[in-house]
């Protein structure tokens, strides 16, 4: 056996590096990420068996049912070729081991995605490159997709890395420690973002008039030296100014609207209470969707009614 | 519109409908393919300023687990077409985007069903041991993925613009003006999703610490973000959670764990 150990090289795993960003394209109903995982291995299979019988073999392994988060399948990747290779080179790994290491990473490592990537990353980068379109950058497109690309590549491959040189063992690691630091470091930044949205982004207008008051005659700016047509000394001009710098009313009433009294309270109320009721709603599985089409009702029964301003 | 422009949105349109299901370049979120549609039509400032708007309303539109989340590949496609060859303004777009983003998550789920036979095919590929059967059904399924927006971005490009022109005109200002109010609110849906997501009673506190320091200061999103990450890491560094090392060695009650001055005395014991 000595004389045809089968190494897998840093070609074959930059190939199943580069086939693991497909893993999701046949993504189904039946085994999920299962095919897109048998696709992601085949080079290592390819370089591993050589026989019919060995290929199908290793092939109907690699059928079974998977599914984590698209990126966090790199590990596994990575543990399931050492296991892999260390098969093909004779160490007596049967098909159950095989499937139970990917069955029993594939949950913990799933968790542990969805915070960084979806719940953090993706909305905070997201919303910064947002931030720079609406000015009309193009520096918004190109930044979220270089800073994306580049972390996931990196990602990937240093993952995969990680447990093909580890083997399982590696679970233990991801699961817990580092893993569970990043997970509460990437939550806690993720919530503080969606925080700082919030009151900026959300956009609420209640232009409704509350109260219009009077003012005090006496408390009004005095136009009338500017009054009427013809040229005014400046003067008058600097007069008129320095009464509204001293407080003076412009206005003859004073008008309240709803937003004013909202807004005196804190800035960006409305926007924080809505946001809470549709985590409330969320939390009782009314479908995101639903709520949309709700606020979209809600938009026009408020602009109809006077209440909300477009 | 030349028959290249339509090539190259098409393209554009199979991309994202690529990633709508891959979620890895990340071609199918609203700010690049909206963007991206905008530069081949000839209209970039309109297509940044609708990619913008729905990236904002998109930030938490996710798949987790077997929790049903919008399409966004086909809100932003459609929506960009809308906006960049049929004249439409951005506000009613984004608005429009909605149920076009419904009929994107009604068209995946038929996808991903028909994939199951696609599935089965590789599985006889694999009794042959043929490695090319396999990836044949497992691509085969990716480009499916990709016509599920290429034909709907085509319906929309056929629509002629004096048609589209003519319904968009044909709204009263009460349901145009109201979905547009609604249009500002739907983002919150978005940040419900994500703090759903994650929220724990622990990690409520920076929510609102975020929210209130959002509202009084016009601090910058890069200044919030440097912020943010200092705050977790200064959480990390003091959090017992992650400190019990030291209370562990040492017998000592405990409270500040990771202390150097602390390990070093537990050294001398």
């Amino acid at each position: 056996m000595a004389d045809e150990q089968i190494q897998l090289t840093k070609k074959d795993r930059l190939h199943v590096w580069w086939r693991s960003q497909f893993l999701q394209a046949s993504w189904n109903y039946e085994r999920m990420q299962n095919v897109g995982w048998a696709y992601s291995m085949i080079p290592a299979l390819k370089k591993l068996y050589k026989t019919e019988d060995d290929r199908a073999a290793a092939l109907k392994r690699h059928l079974e049912f998977f599914n984590t988060h698209p990126y966090l399948a790199s590990p596994v990747l990575g543990v399931e070729m050492s296991l892999e290779e260390k098969r093909a080179n004779g160490a007596a790994i049967d098909d159950k081991a095989i499937q139970g290491v990917k069955i029993g990473m594939m949950g913990p490592l799933a968790g542990v995605g969805d915070p960084i990537f979806w719940g953090t990353m993706r909305p905070v980068i997201g919303a910064f490159a947002a931030s720079l379109a609406l000015k009309s950058s193009w520096l918004g497109p190109i930044f979220f997709f270089v800073v994306w690309n580049v972390m996931r590549m990196a990602f990937l491959w240093y993952t995969q890395e990680l447990g093909y040189r580890q083997g399982e063992n590696i679970t233990q690691d991801l699961s817990g420690g580092f893993m569970q630091k990043l997970t509460t470091g990437a939550s806690i930044l993720g919530m503080f973002i969606m925080g700082v949205l919030v009151p900026r982004w959300t956009t609420m207008k209640f232009p409704m008039i509350t109260s219009t008051i009077a003012n005090d005659k006496k408390s009004l700016v005095d136009f009338s030296a500017i009054n009427g047509t013809g040229a005014h000394k400046a003067e008058d001009w600097r007069n008129v100014i320095d009464q509204i710098r001293n407080g003076s009313n412009v206005d003859v009433n004073k008008v309240t609207t709803l937003q004013a009294t909202f807004d005196q309270l804190i800035y960006g109320l409305m926007p924080l209470l809505l946001t809470l009721v549709c985590v409330w709603l969320l939390r009782k599985k009314v479908s995101p969707i639903i709520i949309i089409f709700a606020l979209f009702g809600l938009g026009i029964l408020g602009y109809w009614s006077g209440v909300l301003g477009a | 519109m030349s028959a290249i422009t339509i090539i190259l949105v098409l393209i554009v349109a199979f991309f994202a409908g690529m990633e709508g299901i891959l979620d890895e370049f990340e071609f199918h979120q609203p700010i690049i393919a909206c963007a991206l549609i905008g530069l081949v039509t000839g209209h970039p400032v309109e297509g940044l300023l609708l990619g913008g708007q729905l990236q904002l309303i998109a930030l938490g539109w996710m798949n987790v687990g077997a929790a049903v989340a919008p399409d966004a590949a086909l809100a932003s496609v459609a929506a960009a077409i809308l906006v960049t060859m049929k004249g439409s303004d951005v506000d009613t777009a984004v608005a429009l985007a909605m149920p076009l983003a419904v009929a994107g998550l009604v068209l995946t789920i038929f996808v991903r069903s028909i994939t199951v036979g696609l599935a089965h095919g590789a599985d006889n590929q694999a009794k042959k041991g043929s490695f090319r059967g396999v990836e044949a059904y497992h691509l085969t399924a990716l480009m499916l993925q990709g016509l599920r927006i290429v034909i709907p971005a085509a319906l929309v490009i056929a629509i002629p613009a004096e048609t589209v022109q003519g319904v968009l005109n044909a709204i009263p200002e009460v349901i145009k003006f109201g979905l547009q109010a609604g249009g500002g609110m739907i983002v919150a849906v978005g940040y419900a999703m994500v703090i759903n997501m994650m929220a724990t009673p622990a990690l409520w506190p920076w929510f609102f610490i975020g929210f209130a320091m959002s509202a009084v200061s016009e601090i910058s999103l890069i200044g919030m973000g440097i912020i943010g990450v200092c705050l977790a890491l200064v959480y990390l560094q003091l959090s017992p959670k992650f400190n019990g090392g030291g209370g562990n060695s040492g017998g000592n009650a405990g409270g500040a764990g990771g202390d150097p001055l602390d390990d070093i005395l537990n050294d001398y014991e």
